[in-house]
């Protein structure tokens, strides 16, 4: 049996008592009550998902679910012969209110596993209270480096990425291609710090050298000042890390500025993807790296994209795939246990699941952090090309996590 | 910093500068006549950005959508002056603050569901979307230098209506003292509608002009507030030439500061602020 459930975050007591209210109407009540000892053998899974379905994210929170669901739905709407149930929690991607959504889907609902979030604010929050509770958690976004690093836990996994596992690999495909003196530019918050700080490792291990690193105060847009700045130290190249807005307004000006001509731009995959048809021609010949692209030419791919297109009407991005795979790996870890899924035999089995992505091959390290291929893909006639797999099967260090043997 | 790259920099501070004044001098205005602190500013900023692009992608022309929507912007400030803002007139600052901040969440929550969460653009118009050459390897759109020809001659005029028009002397008189306008049987309604729908429609007109520069997103106004507000405080709230120049001094520190001194790069702009109210506790030409 498959019902849903679809609650707003708490804005205040009111809401509570009408979500409350509403809960009480639904049939699923006692299901709901009932849940008290987690994982019983003859009871549906919960699946909790607190993901952002108001507000700036709600387009990756809506790809999430869409890209899970589908995944299930192809297993026959079941998880290893268990019924699912979902249990949706708008997180509004607001970190402040995190600890309490996560405490309320572990300790309210009493769900099996918990899978969110987009946002690193938000993680930190959540992470906090699977600590505290030790809920098996799925991260299908969320790229801060903190989550399967310092703070790694055993039931703690992520399907998506970190900054570092995207920007290391282009370290190396830079100075490959001839660049020596490289200028990095991005926003100055963690995630842009993270993501250029495995470039920058990358590009001086091979030899390179970092002449700039540009910090623009969050959320800018207004990059003049800089480009005029990267003008005048004329590098070989320039690094960028930006996304959504900052993707499109950097990209657009740094072509508008006519320096694409005489100084290539590289960048994370997060500056062009979802952000192809806003960025024209003026994306034309910048290079990312990225741990998927929805051209990616293999059956898995195509399939995925059909099936998807096929159940949404739309193009699946790296978000869906992060959502899909979520999906996939409690599939595989849920078929693979024998009798009762006790959370022990859960964790087990999610940390040796390995998966036959879209993406390509994935399999999880001991801090529960994919690794995966990260390709190189060049921006052509608005669609993302994939020249190159620029890392294949890359596992991130991971090095703080006591996981890591 | 050899010269080259210093007139590069003062031309962008110039054309940020300007494109501030815009958006600040609506805020002023509304602020210094009607005493209305209009948090929903930018948000109007926001809505006149998504226009340019809806009506650009409707019609295939960029001028002829700014022709259409800078009218809608001014009827939506009328309908929110006539509906919501006239019935608070007599009420304390803090119901109106309330009420322009209900305002953002209501703009930003339409743009969401007419428009939706991507990032969009508007390709730079001809025949402003060539650019020319500043140094060997630096270009200039052509289309900035546009923008901040604009701005420029909207100042002007905005100086001349409140200089040498009738007009004007109502403007400034009822900044002055809004009981005496009204005893000398001046009807104190219509002017502060006509205020506030000008000075939203400015907003959003510089949100049009801003749209073909950079990305179209959802909460771009959120940001750019703040700055507005940082202006307005420098130059003297309500005073138009406090955000001229207000406006100036801003667009310089956000273009020479992280060049300069990048490690205060953020905050410069409220060092500033503090700096002047430390002096001119008032603002600057208020």
């Amino acid at each position: 049996m498959t019902t849903m459930k679809k609650r707003s975050g708490a804005r205040s007591l009111f809401a509570r008592r009408a979500a409350l209210g509403a809960l009480i109407l639904t049939p699923a009540l006692g299901l709901t009550l009932g849940a008290a000892s987690p994982a019983q053998a003859d009871h549906d899974v919960k699946l909790g998902l607190m993901l952002p379905y108001s507000g700036t994210y709600a387009a990756l929170g809506e790809s999430i679910t869409n890209g899970l669901k589908l995944a299930i739905e192809q297993e026959g709407g079941s998880l290893g012969g268990h019924g699912v149930e979902y249990v949706a929690l708008d997180s509004e991607a607001n970190p402040s209110k995190a600890p309490q959504n996560m405490s309320r889907l572990v300790k309210g609902d009493g769900v099996d596993v918990v899978i969110g979030p987009v946002h690193s604010g938000v993680a930190m929050g959540m992470l906090r209270v699977a600590k505290q509770t030790g809920a098996i958690t799925i991260i299908p976004n969320a790229g801060l480096e903190a989550a399967t690093n310092q703070l790694c836990m055993p039931n703690v996994f992520r399907t998506s990425f970190s900054m570092w596992q995207n920007s290391y690999p282009m370290g190396q495909v830079a100075y490959d291609q001839g660049h020596r003196r490289i200028v990095t530019i991005t926003w100055d918050y963690a995630g842009g710090k993270e993501d250029l700080a495995g470039f920058e490792q990358a590009f001086t291990e091979a030899g390179g050298e970092i002449v700039e690193q540009i910090l623009v105060p969050f959320p800018s847009t207004e990059f003049q000042t800089y480009l005029a700045q990267i003008a005048s130290i004329a590098p070989d190249a320039v690094y960028t890390f930006f996304a959504g807005g900052g993707g499109v307004g950097f990209v657009r000006d740094y072509a508008a500025a006519g320096l694409n001509d005489s100084i290539p731009l590289y960048g994370s995959g997060f500056l062009t993807d979802g952000n192809l048809v806003a960025l024209g021609d003026a994306a034309d010949g910048v290079q990312t790296t990225m741990h998927y692209a929805e051209t990616l030419d293999t059956p898995q791919n195509q399939a995925f994209v059909a099936a998807y297109q096929e159940a949404y009407g739309e193009v699946p991005d790296t978000y869906a795939v992060q959502g899909y795979d979520a999906g996939k790996m409690l599939a595989q870890a849920y078929g693979a246990i024998d009798g009762e899924p006790t959370r022990e035999a859960l964790i087990a089995a999610l940390g040796s699941v390995q998966l036959d992505s879209p993406r390509g091959p994935v399999s999880f390290s001991e801090s529960h952090h994919p690794i995966q291929n990260v390709y190189l893909r060049e921006v052509k006639d608005g669609e993302h090309h994939v020249t190159a797999i620029a890392s294949p099967q890359l596992e991130v260090p991971d090095s703080a996590c006591p996981m890591k043997s | 910093m050899d010269l080259a790259f210093f007139g590069v920099q003062l031309l962008n501070g110039l054309q940020y500068g300007l494109l501030l004044f815009l958006i600040a001098s609506g805020l002023t205005l509304i602020f210094g006549i009607m005493g209305i602190i209009n948090l929903a500013h930018g948000a109007m900023y926001m809505i006149g950005a998504y226009l340019a692009f809806d009506l650009t992608q409707r019609l295939g022309n960029f001028w002829l959508a700014i022709l259409i929507a800078v009218p809608i912007a001014v009827i939506l400030g009328l309908v929110i002056e006539r509906l919501f803002l006239d019935t608070l007139y007599k009420r304390d600052h803090l119901y109106q603050v309330l009420l322009t901040f209900g305002l953002i969440l209501v703009l930003n929550e339409a743009q969401r569901i007419i428009w939706g969460g991507d990032v969009h653009s508007v390709a730079l118009p001809a025949p402003f979307d060539g650019s020319i050459a500043l140094t060997d390897n630096l270009q200039y759109p052509v289309y900035r230098l546009f923008v901040a020809a604009v701005c420029l001659a909207l100042a002007g005029a905005i100086y001349w209506v409140i200089r040498h028009t009738r007009l004007g002397i109502v403007i400034r008189a009822g900044a002055v003292n809004r009981e005496m306008v009204e005893g000398l049987g001046i009807n104190i309604r219509t002017l502060f509608t006509l205020i506030f729908s000008v000075g939203v429609a400015l907003s959003a007109f510089a949100g049009m002009m801003a749209a073909p520069l950079s990305s179209i997103t959802p909460g771009m106004g959120d940001s750019i507030l703040i700055t507005c507000f940082v202006v307005v405080v420098i130059g003297g709230i309500g005073s138009i030439k406090g955000a001229f120049f207000g406006a100036l001094l801003i667009g310089m520190a956000e273009t020479f500061g992280p060049v300069l001194i990048p490690s205060l790069a953020s905050m410069l702009i409220y060092l500033i602020m503090a700096l002047v109210l430390l002096i001119k506790p008032r603002g600057l030409f208020a």
